[in-house]
């Protein structure tokens, strides 16, 4: 009996310490975390829109990282409360997640309208924040002689002899290898909703297969292209047009035959910071704010009236300049989102041989 | 009475005393791993959102499109579920069978909110094709072997029995046997590097010993990660390796040293050296030092001695080490994904993928499966073989 009254009264310490613990905790409410795809692209992100919005706020901003990956923001959410609150997001991304209810609907009102977005930029769960492209980029300094102008010279290997660099996942390369087999930009997705039409792609991609070589990535083909290991890469625009900027380099994008797609903010579902979430995104992408980006960064901006107070100087480098957006292909997110595991399966295994 | 009272307080109390290990273990090392394996064999999406589809739906001959009873089961399922999360799930599930099923669920799911009486054909002409139907049969039960079979690139044909899948469409099999021929490799080259070392690192004593078991720890102490990318400096194109054979002029092009199974396997022996060298020295040193004189002045030949008398007596240790290398080994992600190309890519990358891109939990807990048997297997081998070789003969 003595012992177990020392028992229960270690106990009830245990578990007095331990609520304390937990109070101390929830008392403890962590800061609006606001996470992006990193490198200098994010850094920009941080002057333009963390800090001032902290600053305005008086409340920190605490700014995270990631790679994308629809599975690791699906764990956040059903684990319970998610630790981040505000995700920049690719288009798949935020349709699966959408339709799954693992976003929070966000608050038109405050971020004044979807239709002062451009089409598909604004849904009930996401507010796009950039336009950004997969192009072919080479080095002007060291392809002196016959230039790519499509994908189909990024496949002739006679005209432009050499290494190329793709991105390694079934998006983008199977677009590609169809557009450098003859198919228009406008049908791409038509032809590769029919399994006659997968099997084409693949069969082009098996012909540059020696020639090939994937990176992951967004810096890596940058390194490629600067060290001469590959003559062509697919690149995301934005970084080319950096690179030229900052450290003087000559790499050529090519706009036509590129993919565009739009990347939006949201908000994680049960997010802790769910209404701070909706005034961060206001704030980031208020004209006067969002329009100071393409000068760091040159990626196109899907708020309209943000647009038009792009300088013409930066507005001819993005992938929403008319004459840029003629020539390019928009990404079909409802392709990917219905067929991507299997062709991912499908891409990796033929990778894999 | 008093007497078995104490004994009770006594236990609890010792209960007690071991409650954190027990907790600890639970929590961290039995329920996940109980996790993992029903994950790998059920996923109750489609049986717990579309209930009376899934009752119903057993009964379809799988001929044509589903009786109008089972279409309406299906209507009043969606009708009933207000758990946008959970009809996630089952919509993931069902795209993962059949491609196509995130637009045409989402679509149905708004159609049959506004219309629950709604024709299906009319929602979407899918609803009339049969795979669309037969993907919702396939995962009506909330166990399958579906995952464990993909893993191993095979699936049940329409009549029921185990076939492989279509060449082409998945590469999990092979990068299963590529993971095991790697690891394989690497405890080969550790068992030739490691073997004569901690035989020399057992010969000698005093400072000698202290250098060569301190080269063989040093790095165990430096990060797996910070250890690859040195790797990478090393053997790039440019980088030292190719730089000196350049400048002594023995080879003209840079030797393509990473991004190939070369780098994987070199680099993966550096890592997973010490797990080889330290239990075959530590069976060496009690063997004593006059044995191989004993050997010698019974007529043997250095090399004969070595092979009838250090070798068996060594036998304990190079087992442990062989299989603590090859069981490391197979669990391997960084190392293949810094330093292998495409086509070195092991096992566990395909598990990341599975988790961290698709969303397919099921998938990468099969795979996880499959590599937990296989390293239980081994363990059962090791048990056997680490009892005593020497009273066997």
């Amino acid at each position: 009996m003595k012992n177990s009254g020392k028992i229960s009264k270690f106990g009830k310490v245990l578990a007095m310490g331990a609520a304390m613990t937990m109070a101390g905790a929830a008392a403890q409410a962590r800061d609006l975390t606001v996470v992006s795809f990193g490198g200098n692209f994010q850094d920009a992100q941080r002057e333009l829109f963390f800090k001032p919005f902290a600053a305005l706020t008086g409340k920190p901003v605490l700014d995270e990282a990631w790679e994308g990956g629809y599975g690791v923001l699906q764990a956040k959410v059903k684990a319970g409360t998610p630790n981040w609150d505000v995700v920049q997001v690719e288009a798949e991304e935020l349709a699966l997640g959408c339709a799954d209810g693992i976003y929070e609907k966000l608050d038109w009102e405050k971020l004044g309208g979807q239709d002062s977005y451009i089409e598909g930029g604004a849904t009930e769960c996401g507010a796009g924040h950039i336009v950004w492209s997969v192009a072919i980029a080479y080095d002007g300094n060291k392809l002196t002689g016959a230039q790519p102008t499509s994908w189909a010279d990024f496949w002739d290997v006679e005209k432009i002899p050499g290494k190329r660099a793709l991105r390694k996942s079934a998006k983008y390369a199977l677009e590609a290898a169809l557009m450098a087999d003859g198919v228009s930009g406008a049908e791409v997705y038509d032809v590769l909703a029919t399994p006659e039409g997968v099997d084409r792609a693949f069969a082009k991609l098996d012909e540059l297969r020696p020639n090939l070589v994937w990176w992951e990535a967004g810096a890596q083909p940058l390194s490629m292209l600067q060290t001469g290991d590959v003559v062509m890469a697919s690149v995301y625009n934005g970084r080319i047009t950096g690179l030229n900027r900052t450290e003087g380099t000559n790499l050529k994008l090519v706009w036509n035959q590129s993919i565009y797609a739009v990347d939006s903010w949201v908000i994680l579902a049960g997010a802790e910071n769910k209404d701070a979430g909706n005034d961060f995104i206001a704030f980031a992408n208020a004209p006067e704010n969002l329009s100071k980006l393409p000068e760091q960064i040159a990626y196109g901006l899907p708020v309209k009236a943000a647009a038009e107070l792009i300088p013409a100087e930066y507005a001819v480098d993005l992938p929403t300049y008319p004459d840029n957006l003629a020539v390019s292909v928009n990404l079909d997110v409802d392709y990917w989102v219905d067929n991507s595991e299997e062709l991912t399966e499908r891409f990796n295994a033929w990778v894999a041989q | 009475m008093t007497g078995s009272s104490r004994f009770r307080s006594s236990g609890f109390r010792a209960l007690i005393l071991i409650a954190p290990l027990l907790v600890f273990l639970g929590l961290f090392f039995v329920w996940p791993l109980i996790t993992v394996i029903t994950q790998a064999v059920s996923d109750p999406a489609v049986s717990r959102v579309l209930p009376q589809t899934a009752a119903a739906i057993g009964d379809w001959d799988g001929e044509g499109v589903p009786a109008p009873e089972i279409q309406a089961a299906f209507r009043a399922d969606i009708a009933a579920n207000t758990d946008d999360q959970a009809m996630g799930d089952v919509t993931r599930r069902l795209n993962s069978s059949k491609s196509g099923f995130r637009s045409l669920m989402g679509k149905t799911v708004s159609a049959v909110r506004e219309n629950p009486d709604i024709d299906l054909a009319e929602v979407d002409k899918r609803w009339a094709d049969t795979a669309f139907w037969k993907a919702i049969q396939d995962n009506a039960s909330p166990y399958t072997d579906a995952f464990l079979l993909a893993s191993l690139d095979m699936e049940r044909d329409s009549a029921g029995s185990i076939t492989s899948m279509k060449e082409g469409t998945s590469a999990n099999f092979a990068i299963l046997m590529r993971t095991l021929w790697t690891s394989a490799l690497v405890t080969l080259s550790c068992l030739i590097i490691g073997l004569p070392y901690a035989m020399i690192a057992a010969s000698v004593s005093g400072w000698k010993r202290a250098v060569l078991l301190g080269a063989v720890l040093l790095p165990l102490w430096t990060s797996l990660l910070v250890r690859t990318a040195a790797w990478m400096i090393i053997l790039q194109d440019n980088g030292i390796i190719n730089q000196s054979l350049m400048g002594l002029g023995v080879i003209k092009e840079p030797l393509v040293l990473i991004y190939n199974r070369f780098g994987v396997v070199l680099a993966m022996t550096h890592v997973l050296l010490p797990f080889m060298v330290l239990p075959i020295y530590s069976v060496l040193i009690t063997v004593p030092g006059n044995l191989m004189s004993a050997a010698a002045s019974l007529g043997a030949h250095p090399v004969r001695a070595f092979l009838r008398v250090l070798l068996p007596l060594s036998l304990r240790g190079v087992i442990s080490g062989a299989l603590l290398v090859f069981m490391a080994s197979i669990g391997y992600y960084i190392t293949p994904a810094l330093l292998g190309g495409a086509a070195d890519q092991m096992i566990s990358s395909v598990i990341a993928d599975y988790s961290i891109k698709s969303a397919n939990w099921s998938m990468a807990a099969a795979i996880g499966l499959i590599l937990l048997v296989l390293t239980l297997a081994l363990y059962a081998v090791y048990n056997r073989l680490s009892r005593d070789p020497i009273q066997a003969r």
